[in-house]
């Protein structure tokens, strides 16, 4: 069955966003089933941002940061890694597949990394299927 | 409110522990009772059946609470019956404002929740499978019927419009000494509010080290409280043992680390939170170094029943059942 997955994505502005905006330079061609969401900061996402996503439907969730020890605001996505590890595990009992949910770690400067994560996770989540929470 | 408060009491899926709270008030229940009528209070307390609930006119009761969460039809009628015949409705406790400690039903099915309590506990001896039924005819012509066990637990803003929600389970009787208080003298906040005074349980924590003018430091690793105990004084969290004070509202006076326990959120979420197991997550954290973290995926194989202990069916993930 084919579909085309809705996800949601958050990243940050000092890294992630503008290696995304490079991939947008070096025309790497990427799915257009993700809506960007730019954050200061990993950190400034929320697990409730996530869950509310998938409650509401979102085929697949992810979150991307700077690597670590580039974070702009030092610790911000170290903290995303220790609330987004935590959250994952809550996924499942929530009767969420974990696997739409995903976190990375890409710098300004991987353009075409950041196309290449978009399309691996468009890839998994088509195989996974829509979200059953969808079109509630 | 009126001089003399018409007031009904009905407790849905729940221990009647709040119910217990209100009376704990003890003496200061009967200062209280001065300006209470109790109209109804089933099925616990007083001789009023469901029947003469149903047969008051709409808005005959000035107040009322419930208790408990909704999970059998006869909660959801009653419950439906009760927001009709009164002005102002309370959801009183934890189970009644975000589903309680029946909430963690919900990550688990009807089918296996009853596979487990009619077949599959180790004291059970069941051999031809029986389960309850809805309907059974006895003798051929007695209908007999069960109230139907409906496929998750809700809280009661799921079935009805709440005016005011109290968190606590139970909560403190002083707590509900003062939101008595408040409503027999009318000062409320607007309706769909949470009574409370919005103050995280650190905030009224005497064992908070801000009170010495003390950082608060990264918490040590993930302890159970059932391989060991908190030193008596200083933070709990601080110490390595998980505590859920800087996410729950503190009307109990931080009465669980009082006693050296730590906090596990029955007050309910502070003002401003969404989605309380996944605020919880989130300053924990926060507070936890990697090893903490690390502990805690492995020591908890159930984390979301311990995130979410009182919270489940308030979550955003079950908001897709609202009505």
């Amino acid at each position: 069955m084919s579909y085309t997955p809705n996800i949601v994505g958050f990243a940050c502005q000092w890294c992630t966003y503008a290696g995304a905006d490079l991939a947008g330079n070096l025309r790497a061609q990427y799915p257009s089933t993700v809506k960007l969401i730019r954050v200061p900061c990993s950190g400034r996402v929320e697990p409730e941002y996530v869950i509310e996503a998938l409650s509401r439907g979102a085929d697949g969730v992810f979150i991307g940061g700077c690597h670590f020890g580039d974070c702009h605001y030092k610790e911000g996505n170290y903290k995303t890694d220790r609330r987004m590890r935590l959250l994952s595990k809550l996924l499942s009992d929530m009767g969420i597949e974990p696997k739409r949910f995903r976190w990375d770690w890409i710098s300004g400067a991987e353009g075409r990394r950041f196309a290449e994560v978009m399309e691996e996770f468009t890839e998994q989540l088509k195989a996974l299927g829509p979200n059953p929470l969808r079109g509630e | 409110m009126p001089d003399k408060i018409k007031f009904g009491f009905l407790l849905t899926g729940g221990c009647a522990g709040c119910e217990m709270a209100l009376v704990d008030m003890a003496d200061k229940l009967v200062d209280a009772l001065e300006h209470l009528e109790v109209a109804f209070w089933a099925p616990t307390v007083a001789d009023v059946k469901y029947k003469d609930l149903e047969d008051m006119e709409d808005n005959a009761l000035d107040l009322a609470f419930v208790d408990g969460m909704i999970r059998l039809s006869e909660h959801e009628h009653m419950a439906r019956v009760l927001r009709a015949k009164s002005k102002v409705l309370v959801a009183f406790g934890a189970c009644a404002s975000l589903g309680g400690i029946p909430g963690m039903a919900n990550v688990h099915g009807k089918k296996e929740l009853f596979e487990q309590a009619y077949k599959n506990t180790f004291s059970t001896d069941n051999p031809d499978d029986v389960y309850p039924q809805g309907k059974y005819v006895l003798d051929g012509k007695y209908e007999l019927t069960l109230p139907e066990f409906q496929d998750k637990v809700r809280c009661l803003q799921d079935i009805v419009d709440v005016d005011y929600y109290v968190g606590g389970c139970p909560p403190h009787h002083d707590f509900v000494a003062q939101a008595v208080r408040m409503i027999v003298a009318g000062d409320l906040p607007p309706k769909g509010s949470w009574l409370t005074s919005g103050k995280a349980v650190c905030d009224v924590c005497d064992r908070n080290p801000a009170n010495e003018g003390l950082d608060r430091e990264l918490g040590v690793g993930a302890k159970r409280t059932v391989d060991g105990k908190p030193e008596e004084s200083g933070c709990i969290l601080q110490h390595g043992y998980l505590c859920f004070g800087p996410v729950t509202q503190g009307d109990c006076g931080a009465s669980c680390p009082k006693v050296n326990m730590p906090c596990r959120g029955c007050g309910g979420p502070i003002p401003g939170i969404r989605d309380y197991g996944g605020r919880l997550v989130s300053a924990l954290g926060s507070v936890m170094g990697d090893d903490g973290v690390e502990q805690m995926l492995d020591k908890y194989p159930d984390l979301t029943k311990l995130v979410y202990r009182y919270s489940l069916p308030a979550g955003l993930m079950n908001k897709q059942d609202r009505k």
